[in-house]
């Protein structure tokens, strides 16, 4: 091979290389995202059952109910509608009626979201910003003293 | 008083910053030896001050001088007298002063050890340090003043945030930091030798060490970030791909490969171009890492109390770091002449295919970690883009690249033989499958993707250890002369073994707890038992405690092996901090070998019980352990007699010698 050669193939190469590493992140990016809705954006979203999304809004006050063992259920709000959750699992430290939560999960066919992850806020001062920008947009976030 | 001085000491210390930026600067342009002169001075006399500023923070922590808003919005009186010194940068104002110490630490660093270099390289070098330390000083006193006073004095602070109180913030961010901030000195190498139109292979010996000691401290910083997050969060997981972890772990990705290039670079210099564009990139990363953790853009443990003008004044910084530093290359680049040539298939070949593999790593995980930034701003559609998604592309990319890891070490450089390397690693392959085959067949449930990765840790291992073999004649020699070879060798030998072996020392902590971890998750009453992975909890009861400054609910556990016999205890407690009234969950965790027994504890239920989830979790330690591996090997080549910062005369007769 010349020189010229040489170099053209490594450059090849490295393309096809960058070209399949784009392709596959490409891919990825659209099997492997899920989306974020408050309750009130789920009717204008018609999402299957079984389709993963994150969910959040506000704990319904009066909605947390401790079922047998480990089942947790309760409700999200964004003070539009309401969604019940049904989650089995250790809730986060700082889950609480009124506070703001995200989970992750999908809907059953009942429209009962099925949660396997709940993340509430790290800090007293700290809240998810999906949900602070969402409440925000609604006009019912209150800022914390 | 103390923190008005501190306050005054960080205005001077900016004054004094845009003085390093400018006339070192000029003195280069014009050949002035005076003006040149004052790059050093003025960079020290900036790491007293702010020195004395941080300290003069430090003092009003100590003190619980509540008059000063920092203190009183992340201190307590209570709070015992550890975290009341590290809540000094658990917070945005102190962790950005602390940013900004480190980064003139590493300004009079260079001062000192430069004397050997250029006098127009040594001013521009710290000149672009100045810069760094004035923008980074004025957004300090524009937007994130940590002296602002409160008065009338509130009589009780409103505590630290309870995660943070743990010893982990004394270790975590300084690490980091020096990491993060430690890469700035090869920015400013870069931009300077830019600045100058010329760059040789001395350049990558005067950079290699300052990289190599920030790469040292940033894997440090990461993987205790990794183990911190482990233990305090009670989720039992040690990475999760978040925003702010991918944050630091670019950086790291950027900087590995450059570690890699400026090796080739110094030795065959080579691969020019390339270097100084990775070091520009790779401090570039540390920059946007440090505008996604300190911006709030981003939802994250790490996001304290967020500020839109701060966001935006580190976009700007940002954008002017990045935009300049990349403006100068474009118009710069093609002044800096090509180096050696090298054949595809050589020890310069592997190391770019390195550099591919970890340059589209970190390209990968940057899009993953900003696409839901750009989806948001274009579309409004909020999405989240976790491990799934990185697990897939990252893990793919990886797997190619440890696979020739061990390759890299034993090509020789300009030409190698392929056939001979590979003839000389059949005994690591060997172990490699066997390992591979051994996992698969004898232990319970893994299945044939786990048993491949702890084949390829082993061939990682065993691969990274021929080298040394190959370099002390064992077992052609007796054990004996390889051992006194052994000794004789330099250390970076050591340095590439140990980092090499240490990733496949991660990997296989990886692995197993992937693929072998079990998990129970149940509702205990006081005498109950547990049986997790052979081992039996016996649920022993819960005591109420008191701490410093919370009250807890700790349950405690006693462990027996199968065979009934005791293994001693275990505690694991619901914490509320008094302050704040915050609720936090203190995991209690019990090392077995490499493995780990994790308990964390649920809601009590209404029947006097309590909801228990517990973990095996086996080799989990090996993913620290591998880390810390990686940094010994780090260490090694750092102490290497012929990249000991300051000994330039035997280094440069080295590179006169034909490779």
């Amino acid at each position: 091979m010349t020189r010229k050669q040489k170099r053209l193939t490594v450059i090849v190469g490295g393309l096809a290389f960058l070209a399949a590493a784009a392709a596959l992140t490409f891919y990825a990016l659209g099997q492997r995202t899920s989306y974020f809705y408050m309750p009130a954006d789920l009717a204008a979203a018609n999402v299957a059952p079984g389709e993963r999304f994150r969910l959040g809004g506000l704990v319904a006050v009066g909605s947390i109910e401790r079922g047998q063992g480990l089942n947790v259920r309760f409700a999200v709000t964004d003070h539009e509608q309401t969604v019940n959750v049904r989650y089995s699992g250790i809730l986060p430290d700082l889950f609480r009626e009124d506070q703001g939560v995200v989970t992750e999960g999908s809907f059953d066919e009942n429209r009962i979201f099925v949660a396997d992850s709940v993340l509430a806020k790290h800090d007293e001062t700290y809240m998810p910003r999906e949900v602070a920008d969402a409440l925000k947009d609604k006009g019912v976030w209150q800022e914390e003293e | 008083m103390t923190v008005e001085i501190g306050h005054f000491a960080l205005v001077l210390a900016f004054a004094l910053a845009i003085v390093q930026a400018t006339v070192p600067l000029l003195g280069a342009r014009l050949g002035n030896a005076r003006l040149m002169a004052t790059a050093a001075p003025t960079a020290m006399a900036g790491f007293a001050l702010v020195t004395l500023s941080f300290c003069a923070l430090v003092a009003a922590y100590v003190a619980s001088d509540f008059s000063v808003a920092n203190v009183w919005q992340n201190s307590h009186s209570l709070k015992p007298m550890l975290y009341k010194v590290t809540g000094t940068w658990g917070n945005h104002e102190g962790s950005m002063l602390l940013w900004v110490l480190i980064l003139v630490l590493f300004g009079a660093l260079v001062a000192l050890f430069s004397g050997n270099l250029p006098a127009t390289l040594r001013a521009n070098v710290l000149a672009v340090q100045g810069w760094i330390g004035a923008a980074f000083l004025l957004f300090i006193l524009a937007t994130s003043n940590p002296f602002a006073r409160l008065t009338p004095a509130p009589i009780e602070g409103r505590d630290l945030n309870p995660v943070l109180q743990d010893i982990g913030l004394a270790v975590h961010p300084p690490l980091l930091y020096l990491g993060y901030v430690g890469f700035s000195i090869s920015f400013s190498f870069a931009v300077a030798a830019l600045i100058e139109g010329r760059i040789d292979a001395a350049w990558a010996r005067w950079v290699r060490p300052w990289v190599l000691a920030a790469w040292i401290f940033l894997t440090g910083g990461i993987a205790m970030g990794s183990y911190w997050a482990y233990y305090e969060l009670g989720w039992g997981g040690f990475w999760f791909w978040d925003p702010v972890e991918n944050a630091s772990f670019m950086p790291w990705l950027a900087g590995t490969a450059l570690l890699h290039s400026a090796l080739v670079m110094e030795r065959r210099s080579a691969l020019k171009i390339w270097t100084v564009l990775l070091a520009i990139l790779t401090f570039s990363l540390s920059l946007l890492g440090t505008f996604l953790v300190r911006s709030g853009v981003l939802t994250s443990v790490h996001a304290f109390a967020t500020d839109p003008a701060r966001g935006v004044f580190i976009l700007i910084i940002l954008s002017i770091f990045i935009g300049g530093a990349l403006s100068l290359f474009a118009l710069r680049a093609s002044e800096l002449k090509a180096g050696g040539v090298f054949q595809p298939i050589s020890r310069e070949g592997a190391l770019v295919l390195n550099n591919l593999f970890l340059s589209t790593a970190t390209a990968t995980v940057l899009i993953g970690t900003l696409y839901p930034l750009a989806i948001e701003a274009l579309t409004g559609d909020k999405i989240s883009v976790g491990a799934p998604f990185f697990n897939l592309t990252f893990g793919l990319l990886m797997v190619p690249l440890l696979l020739i890891v061990p390759f890299g070490p034993l090509l020789a450089w300009k030409r190698g033989d392929l056939a001979a390397v590979s003839q000389r690693l059949f005994a690591a392959l060997g172990i490699g499958l066997v390992v591979a085959l051994a996992s698969f067949l004898f232990v319970d449930r893994v299945s044939v993707f786990a048993a491949s990765g702890c084949g390829l840790a082993a061939w990682l291992i065993a691969g990274s250890m021929t080298d040394l073999a190959q370099k002390s004649g064992y077992p052609k020699v007796g054990a004996g002369v390889a051992m006194r070879r052994l000794a004789g060798l330099p250390g970076a030998a050591f340095g590439t073994v140990l980092a090499h072996a240490g990733l496949g020392v991660t990997l296989l902590g990886l692995v197993s707890v992937t693929a072998l971890e079990v998990e129970r998750f149940v509702t205990m009453k006081p005498g109950e038992t547990l049986e997790v992975a052979g081992r039996v909890l016996t649920f022993e009861g819960m005591t109420p405690l008191r701490g410093a400054n919370f009250v807890e609910d700790q349950a405690r556990f006693s462990i027996a092996g199968a065979d009934g016999k005791s293994l001693g205890d275990i505690a694991s407690s619901k914490r509320v901090y008094t302050a704040r009234r915050m609720p936090t969950t203190e995991a209690g965790i019990r090392t077995f070998g490499f493995s780990q027994l994790y308990v964390s504890l649920g809601d009590p239920t209404d029947d006097g019980g309590v909801v228990v989830r517990a973990w095996w979790k086996p080799n989990v330690t090996l993913i620290w352990l591998g880390a810390v591996v990686v940094m010994i090997g780090g260490g090694f080549s750092l102490a290497d007699r012929r990249l000991r910062v300051g000994a330039p005369a035997a280094r440069r007769k080295r590179t006169e010698r034909p490779a």
